[in-house]
């Protein structure tokens, strides 16, 4: 990766984040897909008819039932594999072509997913390891990282045995973090945490969000989650999966955990779910 | 106040040795003990049962021919070893580069784990002569298999979503094969190199007795079949005792230095099993 393209988008970091404007304006999304349709050899239909627009800059959340095709779709989107049938483009080029040439993307798995052999330090360090970029600043980066991600000094050189599921995690979004996405993806990350830490990391999650400038698509099934964190929500029908709901989200930003408490958000929370119901 | 403190943590280590060599020192007394009741209450003919302090005594007369011996055969096992460790790894790599050469070459390293190695002995010395070559192919033979199975295995099972993140940041091949399946597969590797390492022992003293040796250079396998030949049945013993603690001390090792490059990053395995 060039220099440039590291100094810009720190350069873009302290940006201003602006309030939701829908837009027709298909040339300003950066992630698009038209009428995906995704089989698995075998015949198992996971995806078909799904279209969707992600503006840059922007966070979506993706919800649906188990089995949607939800982390197929995102891994069509890292370009782990192909669609079937449908475009699916990145800045208007295909997902691998993009990842390779032009825009970093980063994954959150479903689970951390970290290397055991090596420390947290050698965890967050694997990325840019993977793309040879130069090592001049890497200790400096991978402290910023850990004060951002919550986690000491002292906690670097552990290995991922010695940690707790929810410290796990925060090495994985760090990791997905240090190459500086354009793009971020994620797949029920928080998933196999208990209520009180997924709502504590769904915080530091948006504050991140607003301090850096990336696109995120977060795929989850917890409804409030999903609400916390996003200016749009995409509700997906059960396999072959397409998106049946797309509903805004007009909560200001920085959002609070007081805005859990509020009432517009359990009635937007009731309604995500209606709609989710109505499709099981 | 440095030196109560040593004292106390040599104390702690020695408590800890007595725990971890205790049980195995108690059974090797009483078996021991039941050799010696036997010989003595009994009148016994030595070359069937020689008597424990005829071994040893055997054993002290002959040390530097012993000796000779058990350097011979070390050497004949640690090379067999070393070169099974790295020829198995280098054939695990390429099973692991393309299904199509896993395919095809596959049933050629299960045929030398079945091959009976009475049966290719001729062939070995035919093309090899008698000597030390021969005996270290035929050690190699013995333990290659269960560093190409495992290394196999550890290499290729890796979680799909670790290579995933790989491909995400466009890692080459090398760097998925160095970065990610080898440290994967590294535990995988110590099991089949314990087991190896047995077999390699075994492998130098079968193949001294197919290939045998020149008549000044003498391993253990050599003087247990000379031994056995000329019914000098003490100094049978005190060559398979040499043999076994040969055996032994390579395991040792392996399993010493295994667990130690895995120790920080593996789960301990059951510790019910521990106590």
């Amino acid at each position: 990766m060039s220099d440039r393209q590291i100094i810009d988008s720190s350069a873009s970091r302290k940006g201003i984040r602006h309030p939701v404007v829908s837009t027709a304006d298909s040339h300003s999304h950066l992630i698009q897909a038209a009428d995906v349709g995704k089989t698995f050899p075998g015949g198992h239909s996971v995806l078909a008819g799904l279209s969707l627009s992600i503006r840059e800059g922007e966070f979506v959340s993706l919800v649906g039932p188990s089995g949607c095709g939800k982390s197929t779709l995102l891994k069509l989107l890292a370009g782990f594999d192909d669609a079937t049938s449908g475009t699916l483009t990145i800045a208007e080029q295909p997902p691998d072509i993009a990842r390779k040439t032009s825009h970093r993307v980063g994954f959150v798995f479903q689970d951390a997913n970290l290397l055991p052999w090596r420390t947290v330090r050698g965890n967050l360090q694997l990325p840019m390891e993977l793309q040879q970029v130069s090592s001049e600043n890497r200790p400096a980066h991978i402290d910023e990282m850990l004060e951002l991600i919550g986690l000491t000094a002292a906690d670097a050189n552990k290995y991922p045995r010695m940690l707790s599921g929810g410290m796990r995690m925060r090495v994985s979004l760090g990791r997905a973090l240090m190459t500086q996405p354009q793009i971020l993806l994620l797949d029920e990350p928080f998933g196999a945490l208990d209520d009180i830490l997924r709502q504590q990391l769904n915080e530091e999650l948006s504050r991140i969000w607003q301090e850096q400038n990336w696109t995120g698509l977060f795929v989850t099934h917890n409804v409030s989650e999903a609400v916390f964190l996003s200016q749009r929500i995409l509700v997906m029908s059960t396999a072959p999966g397409k998106i049946v709901a797309e509903i805004p989200v007009p909560f200001p930003f920085p959002r609070t955990p007081e805005l859990r408490a509020d009432s517009d958000f359990a009635r937007l929370t009731g309604e995500v779910t209606t709609r989710l119901r109505g499709r099981l | 106040m440095s030196s109560f403190r040593s004292n106390r943590s040599l104390s702690k280590w020695i408590f800890r040795g007595a725990q971890w060599a205790g049980p195995p020192v108690l059974l090797f007394i009483v078996i021991v003990g039941l050799w010696f009741a036997a010989t003595h209450l009994r009148e016994i003919p030595r070359y069937l049962l020689p008597k424990p302090e005829q071994v040893v005594a055997v054993a002290w007369t002959q040390k530097a021919m012993l000796a000779g011996a058990l350097w011979l055969t070390a050497q004949e096992a640690l090379c067999g070893f070393g070169l099974s460790l790295i020829i198995g790894v280098v054939i695990a790599f390429a099973f692991t580069q393309s299904i199509f050469i896993r395919r095809s070459c596959y049933p050629y390293a299960i045929f030398l784990q079945t091959v009976p190695i009475v049966a290719i002995a001729p062939l070995i010395i035919t093309w090899f002569g008698n000597g030390f070559q021969s005996i270290l192919l035929v050690s190699i033979i013995l333990s290659l298999f269960p560093i190409i199975t495992n290394t196999t295995t550890g290499l290729i099972s890796v979680d799909s979503n670790l290579v995933n993140l790989f491909r995400l940041y466009n890692a080459g091949r090398w760097q998925i094969l160095l970065k990610l399946r080898f440290p994967h597969a590294l535990p995988y590797l110590i099991t089949g190199a314990k087991i190896s390492s047995g077999l390699s022992v075994i492998g130098a003293i079968v193949g001294e007795f197919l290939v045998g040796y020149s008549q000044t250079e003498i391993g253990l396998g050599y003087l247990i079949l000379q031994s056995s030949a000329q019914l000098k049945t003490a100094q049978l013993f005190a060559a398979v005792i040499a043999s076994a603690v040969l055996g032994i001390a390579i395991f040792g090792t392996v399993n010493t230095l295994g667990n130690h490059l895995i120790a920080n990053w593996t789960d301990t395995p059951d510790d019910s099993l521990k106590r």
